[in-house]
């Protein structure tokens, strides 16, 4: 017994925070490596990763694509969506205040919900379990979906990728230099606006991937996305704003944090992540993994 | 008049003009029969007022708006030749926001009756304010017994459900079936609190028994925590106090989690046909619910659905039908009252029977509550559907006066 509940509860809820963190940890990645790189705050991320479960909804329900192509699919589409805004949009607001890119970045997301609950209301479409990992397996203390256990996997290995791709290749090393002093980096002969586009089509991509994994466990309604962005930017806050690292181990943890809540007391499991914040933000205002300014 | 026979005797020119006047007024007065004294500036307005964006937008929405302003057309758009207007806004599921909108719409706007009232606090608060305006609000969206129980007004009408019901319908039925232990899933909230107590109620005095409950923020998107819960509460049936997206979550969730194929049962307390077409038949199989309308039900209903269906592309649930009669039902009234006179048609909502497509042999209590039969559904195999939006069996039907607490018991001082 762990404070009253049987061990075996207390390890099922544990690995059900895991899961849940697992999902925090790789839409706050998306949004570290945007505003690490290009010091936008992206509020359209929850938009992004709404998008990539529509989708892939909408190619398996119109065109029949199945869960495994869409898994590549969808994050490429999202990307391309990424890129395309970033070309139109975004790359002309770097030259001005910080807060007008967070302000198109939330207008494009209003914009982006609007139009999907106009066409598809909030209810939401059902997107099936691939049949593959249908089913689940009994650990003995709980029984664990297999989709579930697949969530985790497949989110340390896009983190672990991602991390590895922006901090130990050349093209994380060009990224990061461009951040750093981005004339200089031109002057070398790196044209570092198609990088900083890249960059945010990568982010958005993992936002699309991000969304059509949880297509199968959420409803894919409009709504998703603003359910979570919230959360998700808290993660990036205690995590550090900017700290790729920070935003994946802030996730997982955050996740934890709020399964045990959902434990000891439900009522306050949709709050307790800000109260972390908060405290974080008093004691360490540049988050855990920040570089203190 | 003295004025005028001080003066010299009127010129031709002006004596034509006076009985060019007098014509012009003598014909005004033959097309619009006495309306300036009847009717309140001579145009008839309903306020359609719900969730039109946020997790409640499909249970009512705009498409109530929609039902609303077929009723006014199947009317004829005119009532004693005064013009019908309906109006709309969304007030987000916000209790000061309705009450601003509504404020305006009886101060400045002219607005005769406010409808539809999708969530529980906004719907007592509207209510309320209806009350001390002297105005007539005809509930169909929310849930809450208490519109027609202590908060309940003498201008005041809930249509389509209440908790209680729900409770009455899908607790009932299941307890009768053998699921006789429950656990609660319930949303943090007057209105997840009232339907889980009345269910409870319902559940225990029918020989069942309540072994837990657990209350979760409303917008919630994960349950797996709750459900693990409930999975090892080992209850036969996991009630559902819930609403909307966060019903439709859950149940996706614990068909994943393996709870039905483990042999619980999952009771939606408030789940409509919009919800179960947002779930699909594969998670959302097997599920009993208690709704007040089907589409499927006869050939009248399924004649007007399909207009419904052509106009928003979508069959209706009992809040958007519910909405169509409301607004139908109060048309009836002004009609048979010659008037949009707050008490006049009133008196007339609570003497007249409701006998239309989507209630029949339906009656208002002096609480305001509309008692007509509800239907206990469950909601039917991939296998077993015929087509698109043929989504319920109905198990049963539960004659309105087992439904609905008697108005004599429900608490409103009105109906002692």
């Amino acid at each position: 017994m762990i404070f009253g509940i049987p061990i075996q509860a207390f390890a099922g809820q544990l690995l059900v925070g895991l899961i849940n963190g697992s999902f925090y940890a790789m839409l706050s990645l998306g949004l570290a490596i945007i505003f690490g790189l290009l010091r936008v705050i992206n509020f359209a991320h929850g938009a992004q990763y709404m998008l990539g479960a529509f989708i892939g909804y909408l190619v398996l329900a119109k065109l029949g694509i199945g869960y495994w192509p869409a898994l590549i699919l969808v994050p490429v589409i999202v990307g391309l969506f990424g890129i395309v805004v970033e070309r139109l949009a975004l790359s002309r607001l770097y030259e001005v205040d910080p807060l007008y890119g967070l302000l198109f970045t939330f207008g494009l997301a209003l914009v982006l919900e609007g139009v999907f609950r106009y066409v598809y209301g909030v209810s939401g479409n059902p997107y099936p379990v691939p049949p593959a990992l249908a089913g689940g397996v009994n650990l003995g203390f709980m029984f664990l979906p297999i989709y579930r256990g697949w969530i985790v996997v497949a989110s340390l290995i896009v983190c672990l990728g991602a991390w590895l791709l922006v901090e130990k290749t050349k093209f994380g090393s060009y990224l990061r230099a461009a951040t750093e002093n981005p004339k200089l980096v031109q002057a070398f002969g790196v044209n570092v606006p198609v990088l900083l586009t890249l960059t945010y089509g990568l982010g958005a991509g993992l936002a699309g991937l991000a969304g059509i994994m949880a297509a199968p466990v959420y409803q894919v309604s409009p709504l998703m996305g603003s359910n979570m962005i919230i959360v998700v930017f808290a993660v990036v806050v205690v995590g550090g704003m900017g700290s790729i690292l920070g935003a994946i181990l802030t996730g997982y943890m955050l996740g934890l944090a709020e399964g045990l809540t959902k434990v000891f007391y439900p009522e306050a499991s949709s709050i307790v992540i800000f109260v972390i914040m908060a405290i974080v933000l008093l004691i360490r205002p540049a988050g855990l993994f920040g570089k203190d300014a | 008049m003295r004025r005028l026979e001080g003066r010299s005797p009127l010129g031709r020119n002006h004596m034509a003009m006076i009985s060019r006047a007098l014509a012009v007024a003598f014909l005004a007065s033959v097309s619009f029969p006495a309306a300036a004294q009847q009717f309140s500036d001579n145009k008839v307005k309903i306020g359609i007022l719900n969730d039109q964006s946020g997790v409640y937008a499909d249970f009512g929405g705009k498409w109530s708006y929609e039902a609303a302003k077929m009723a006014v057309e199947d009317f004829g758009g005119k009532v004693k030749d005064v013009p019908i207007e309906v109006v709309t806004a969304d007030h987000q599921n916000k209790a000061d926001i309705a009450s601003n909108i509504a404020r305006q719409w009886y101060d400045t706007e002219q607005v005769d009756a406010i409808m539809e009232l999708t969530t529980s606090s906004v719907a007592l608060a509207v209510q309320g304010i209806s009350k001390e305006k002297k105005k007539i609000d005809i509930v169909t969206g929310a849930a809450t017994s208490e519109l027609t129980g202590k908060s309940c007004s003498p201008y005041g009408f809930h249509w389509a459900y209440d908790t209680h019901a729900l409770a009455v319908g899908t607790g009932g039925a299941l307890v009768q079936q053998g699921g006789d232990t429950w656990f609660f899933l319930t949303a943090d909230y007057a209105f997840g609190y009232s339907l889980e107590e009345q269910t409870s109620k319902f559940v225990t005095s029918k020989g069942g028994k309540v072994v837990g409950s657990v209350r979760h923020p409303l917008a919630t998107t994960d349950y797996s925590s709750f459900l693990l819960q409930a999975q090892s509460s080992g209850a036969k049936v996991i009630g559902l106090a819930n609403a909307g997206l966060d019903t439709a979550n859950a149940i996706k969730q614990a068909a994943e989690f393996g709870i039905v194929s483990g042999g619980q049962r999952m009771a939606a307390l408030l789940f409509t046909l919009a919800e179960v077409h947002g779930l699909g038949l594969e998670a959302a199989q097997g599920l009993t619910l208690t709704e007040g309308f089907y589409w499927d039900r006869d050939d009248e209903s399924r004649a007007w659905s399909k207009k419904f269906m052509d106009r928003t592309g979508r069959m209706p649930n009992m809040i958007q039908a519910g909405t169509y009669s409301a607004v139908l039902q109060y048309l009836k009234a002004i009609d048979k009252a010659g008037t949009d006179e707050t008490e006049a048609v009133s008196k007339n909502l609570h003497e007249m029977p409701v006998e239309d497509v989507f209630a029949r042999g339906g009656k208002v209590g002096p609480n305001g509550r509309m008692i007509y039969n509800m239907y206990l559904m469950e909601v039917k195999k991939p296998s077993e559907s015929k087509g698109p939006w043929d989504y319920y069996k109905v198990l049963a039907t539960i004659p309105g006066d087992e439904a609905y607490t008697k108005p004599a018991e429900s608490g409103c001082p009105l109906a002692q």
